[in-house]
């Protein structure tokens, strides 16, 4: 069980806002941090890796203190061995793929987990290469090998497929769920697109503006679970025409954009941008606004 | 023919100031770097006056703390032995001072435009701090480094009123080549003067071309 209690104050775009949070996530769940940027979502990892300090609380996890303000614990970042996925990598462009993963195995550590970690992200033939000369998507899956070559109890990933086209990301998606399962992982990741968040994580706990305002499983946030549907898609409402008494919806769902008819009650009330999802039983699509 | 000393001793010197510079300014252009201290821009500018304040001045204010006539250079020379006015030392403590911040700004603005994030991934990762420096950090500023060398270096061999100030002239002890240049024109030893100045002049160009060189890619063909 990791148990989270803290609050800090942060400044923002807007202006001040406190970040405030209290939960807690069960060992080997796949839990993603939902919501808007800006809502705190990066520093909450930050704060569990020991990146940042908050203002307040406590951070325990299987029993371990990791932070206690009031007592003035704080384990440095070295101490709480937890696997960091940056938003931009940050693999060290001195080294190479495989120099980025031996650099971080632990002194008298068995060096099989690196060749390991390599054949399991598919890296074999790039290991000798420095990252600056590798794609968005390897420099990923090293910076995800790199992650677990101390075979963390923790993984986090902030936002790591989000500058990535729609295959790859799919692709990647599997290499993190094989892992979650492979190393018995709690894995926290930060995702704001609705159809991985579906495909990836058991957990969401969904954020606004510093606060948890939402926090269970996928079917529980997303409203919909009393659905019995054939299939599932969630998409962004990009275009929205009126005719007579049906709307003729374009959604874009990944990369493609469809067409769906939907009607009055349905369309009245969504808007340009909105995240909907879009289930079918045989032929009878049902539309349903879930952000 | 020319006396070859003064070169000899201008090299030596800008090699050792430039050695010594260096391990002295990693540590200090790290921190200036990085910390959050309300010291911080007091330190930066004591770093960057000499580059605005005439070189006389240093070499004066050193001249007058040096000499064992006041108390701080009676000290040196009673418990240290050490006599730093007109001395190779006092030149070579003088000459540090003077090229500080030739060392020290470019590393310093290589550390600070280094990703965040390296620095942190190298923490999450348990690495230590000296670790984190030398084997990331350091790696990835490079270009920074050979900038700092070459120009503490060029501008050792270019020092001439604080040299002349604390070192005075004496002939293979602290007559550099550039106060070889001024004697041999005082006594209108036009061809001397313009032996040293050609060699020096030959001599930074190619020490900075070479950097230049190198810090934009012409020479990776060579070397990759």
């Amino acid at each position: 069980m990791i148990e989270l209690a803290f609050q800090k104050k942060l400044i923002s775009a807007s202006g001040e806002m406190l970040l405030s949070i209290e939960t807690k996530i069960k060992e080997g769940s796949l839990v993603t941090l939902y919501g808007k940027s800006g809502a705190g979502k990066t520093t909450i990892l930050r704060i569990l890796g020991g990146l940042t300090q908050p203002d307040f609380g406590t951070i325990k996890v299987h029993d371990t203190i990791w932070l206690d303000i009031s007592k003035k614990i704080n384990l440095k970042p070295q101490k709480r061995k937890v696997g960091f996925v940056f938003q931009d990598y940050a693999l060290f462009p001195n080294m190479t793929v495989k120099e980025n993963l031996e650099f971080a195995l632990l002194k008298g550590e068995n060096s099989n987990i690196i060749n390991h970690l390599i054949e399991m992200v598919e890296l074999g033939e790039l290991q000798h290469r420095k990252p600056t000369t590798l794609s968005g998507g390897q420099q990923q899956r090293v910076a995800l090998a790199r992650a677990l070559v101390q075979k963390p109890k923790l993984l986090m990933l902030d936002e790591p497929l989000s500058a990535l086209d729609e295959e790859i990301r799919f692709k990647l998606q599997q290499y993190i769920l094989t892992v979650h399962k492979e190393f018995g992982l709690t894995t926290l990741l930060i995702s704001h697109d609705v159809s991985e968040v579906l495909r990836m994580s058991n957990v969401v706990i969904e954020l606004n503006e510093g606060k948890i305002i939402k926090q269970g499983t996928t079917n529980q946030i997303f409203n919909h679970q009393d659905l019995s549907a054939q299939f599932q898609l969630t998409g962004t409402l990009i275009q929205s025409i009126k005719q007579d008494f049906i709307y003729i919806l374009s959604v874009q769902i990944g990369k493609d954009v469809v067409k769906i008819v939907a009607d009055e009650s349905e369309g009245n009330d969504l808007k340009i941008g909105d995240k909907i999802l879009v289930s079918a039983k045989a032929f009878n699509p049902i539309i349903q606004k879930i952000s | 023919m020319i006396d070859w000393a003064p070169l000899i001793l201008t090299f030596k010197l800008a090699l050792i100031t430039t050695f010594l510079l260096f391990i002295i300014s990693i540590p200090l252009a790290y921190w200036m770097a990085f910390t959050k201290s309300k010291f911080k821009p007091v330190i930066e500018t004591l770093v960057s006056m000499p580059l605005v304040l005439p070189p006389t001045v240093i070499g004066f204010y050193l001249l007058i703390a040096f000499s064992p006539a006041n108390a701080f250079g009676n000290w040196l020379n009673e418990w240290l032995g050490l006599r730093l006015v007109f001395s190779f030392e006092g030149l070579l403590l003088a000459s540090i001072f003077y090229s500080l911040p030739f060392m020290v700004h470019p590393i310093q603005s290589g550390f600070a435009n280094l990703p965040r994030s390296l620095k942190e991934m190298s923490y999450i990762i348990g690495k230590s701090r000296t670790a984190t420096i030398t084997k990331v950090l350091l790696p990835n500023i490079k270009p920074s480094l050979l900038t700092g060398i070459v120009l503490a270096f060029a501008h050792t061999i270019g020092e001439f009123g604080v040299v002349l100030m604390i070192g005075g002239n004496i002939p293979g002890k602290t007559k550099v080549a550039s106060i070889a240049i001024y004697d041999e024109v005082e006594a209108l030893n036009y061809g001397a003067a313009n032996t040293y100045s050609l060699i020096l002049f030959a001599l930074t160009f190619c020490i900075l071309l070479l950097v230049y060189l190198f810090n934009n890619g012409y020479l990776k063909q060579f070397y990759r």
